[in-house]
């Protein structure tokens, strides 16, 4: 009997640790295919080099990963407030009935596929963009010119995709300040605006920041929702109206017909994105558990 | 005590100043935050309307049981019903009985050492890889490497690893509200601990691990990237676990950067989001429930 419950506990282990086994074999995998192209070409050629044209051998990454950042910040300039503000309605202001409502609308947002995200911005954004937007902006600067698949587009649907992440974690945060604060707080005078914005938001700042980084985590991760609406060309972006490739959608697109060479070389792309995306999940990590330390727990 | 009845002033006006401490910079914070939280609500209810209102009256019997010609530019999606049905159960057989043992040893065994914070941090990295890795992985992994070619097969594998963090965490945390007590109680009466966790500890929290289960599902059926790149797209209707699939996301996909067909592309997009909801209510019915249940 003894040795069947040991048995049982190894046999938990080996499914505890193949999530991470996973990471690793991933890690592994992703780097073998890839690693021969940075080495060849050259680290810093593939990174700074600004022309990615497969077709000629010129493997530099610099336009997507400037497409890649500047879709993610365009969505964080647009995410942050919008997801701040509903964690504050849901923790602080709202009314039980209205938070139910609030709270079911995000886990429905997180629970759309990014595809169909992707779709909406195609037809609806895209279009509306080259109809409405363009024109005003012609009105300030008269060369302006855009087909629609843009940046715009790009960061205000991955505004709404990582709006669950942002809310969630930072309501939990929000919540989770101790009520004394609030308390000592509303009892020196300071009314409940006061309270929020310079007691509990500072207190629960750990848990509101790693919220963001998680959600920058996933703009840039995000694949099928940029490749439909950002227009995929592959240049140092001007204009918040210009189209950019991301890091995600060249790999997604170019996958399919890439020849062997091209194919490595989409692995390495592979390679910095994952890089990019595991130091982002580990400042995260940070953050929720070093900095102050009071809010969680 | 005249001190302290200054200190009470000073704190608390005499006159009731209440209402004009509200200034123009707190109307403007709760109108920025009412604001927002309308707006959010506002979007949801555009995309889902927007979708639903272009595309719900193209679903039809014909629709749903007819398979595509043309590359989905005519015909139904009967197949890719199918395809996605098949994918999901086979991500799911295989990443169920892991997840939930994995969250067992986690809640049950593990002492809090340096090496399972190291296996628990590998989780959480695992959680936040994009689902185009995990494309790129299974791609060199699955299908080449270990020659399953565009299948269900490594499709399954890879979102099998996909869904294994959401099912961990979730079944961890049910395991965690199953009462300390309960555990006692099986121990004293002789039982061992793998005994009282079969017959006490999960059959207590089984709707939470169902929620884990559906929320999984959920996720499986709404992944494109990964799905594309490891099932392939073909439009057939897949016999076998080493036949190639296409799910509807990738359908979808296809469809809206093609601009084959734009009732087509509608109707997949309807169903897709119909199936989302209903996954969703599932899970908020079964998790309902169980907070009934563990009231009482």
């Amino acid at each position: 009997m003894k040795a069947f419950e040991k048995a049982i506990e190894k046999l938990l282990l080996i499914c505890a640790i193949t999530a991470t086994l996973s990471v690793v074999i991933i890690t592994l995998f992703i780097f073998k295919e890839g690693v021969s192209v940075l080495k060849d070409y050259g680290i810093v050629n593939f990174i700074f080099g600004s022309k990615w044209s497969p077709t000629n051998g010129q493997y530099g990454i610099l336009p997507l990963i400037a497409g890649s950042l500047s879709v993610t910040l365009g969505a964080l300039v647009i995410g942050i407030p919008t997801g701040l503000a509903c964690a504050i309605f849901l923790s602080e202001v709202a009314h039980k009935r209205s938070a139910k409502v609030l709270k079911s609308a995000v886990e429905l947002l997180a629970g759309i596929p990014s595809v169909v995200y992707g779709f909406f911005g195609l037809a609806v954004l895209v279009p509306g963009i080259r109809q409405y937007i363009l024109p005003m902006v012609q009105l300030i600067n008269k060369d302006a010119t855009t087909s629609g698949f843009s940046i715009l587009a790009g960061a205000i649907i991955l505004a709404i995709m990582i709006l669950p992440t942002i809310v969630s974690i930072s309501e939990n945060a929000i919540s989770s300040v101790p009520i004394e604060y609030k308390e000592a707080s509303l009892a020196l005078g300071a009314n409940h605006q006061e309270t929020i914005t310079r007691v509990i938001v500072p207190a629960a700042k750990s848990g509101i920041i790693s919220s963001i980084i998680l959600g920058m985590g996933r703009a840039i991760g995000e694949t099928m929702a940029v490749i439909l609406i950002t227009g995929n060309m592959p240049k140092v972006p001007g204009s918040a109206l210009d189209s950019v490739a991301t890091l995600t959608g060249t790999i997604a697109m170019e996958m399919g017909y890439a020849t062997p060479e091209h194919q490595k070389a989409l692995f390495a792309v592979g390679i910095v994105l994952f890089i990019m995306i595991v130091l982002l999940n580990i400042a995260a990590n940070f953050t929720l558990h070093k900095l102050g330390g009071q809010t969680n727990d | 005590m005249t001190n302290a009845t200054e200190t009470f002033e000073l704190i608390v006006p005499k006159e009731k100043k209440f209402s004009k401490m509200i200034n123009w910079k707190t109307y403007f914070f709760y109108f920025f935050i009412y604001l927002m939280a309308t707006v959010t609500i506002l979007v949801l209810i555009a995309i889902i309307g927007y979708i639903l209102i272009n595309g719900v009256l193209h679903i039809d019997w014909e629709f749903l049981t007819s398979e595509p010609s043309k590359m989905g530019k005519e015909g139904g999606i009967y197949s890719i019903i199918i395809g996605t049905l098949y994918l999901t159960l086979v991500s799911v057989v295989i990443a169920a009985p892991i997840g939930i043992l994995a969250a067992v040893y986690f809640t049950e065994y593990a002492k809090e050492s340096r090496w399972i914070k190291m296996i628990r941090f590998g989780t959480e990295i695992l959680a936040g890889i994009p689902s185009i890795i995990f494309g790129l992985f299974g791609f060199t992994f699955f299908v080449i490497f270990l020659g399953f070619r565009w299948s269900i097969l490594s499709g399954g594998l890879t979102l099998a690893m996909m869904i294994l963090p959401t099912l961990i965490r979730a079944t961890e945390e049910s395991l965690k509200t199953v009462p300390r007590s309960y555990r006692e109680g099986s121990l004293s009466l002789g039982a061992t601990k793998w005994q009282t966790i079969i017959k006490v500890v999960l059959p207590s929290c089984l709707s939470g691990i169902l929620t884990g289960l559906i929320l999984g599902i959920g996720r499986a059926v709404g992944e494109t990237a990964a799905v594309m790149l490891t099932a392939g797209s073909s439009l057939g209707v897949p016999h076998a676990l080493t036949d190639p699939a296409r799910t509807m996301s990738v359908h979808l996909y296809i469809l809206a950067s093609e601009g084959l067909s734009r009732e087509k592309t509608f109707a997949t997009a309807s169903l897709l989001i119909i199936l989302v909801l209903i996954i969703n209510m599932i899970a908020n019915m079964v998790t309902q429930r169980y907070i009934k249940k563990a009231k009482a």
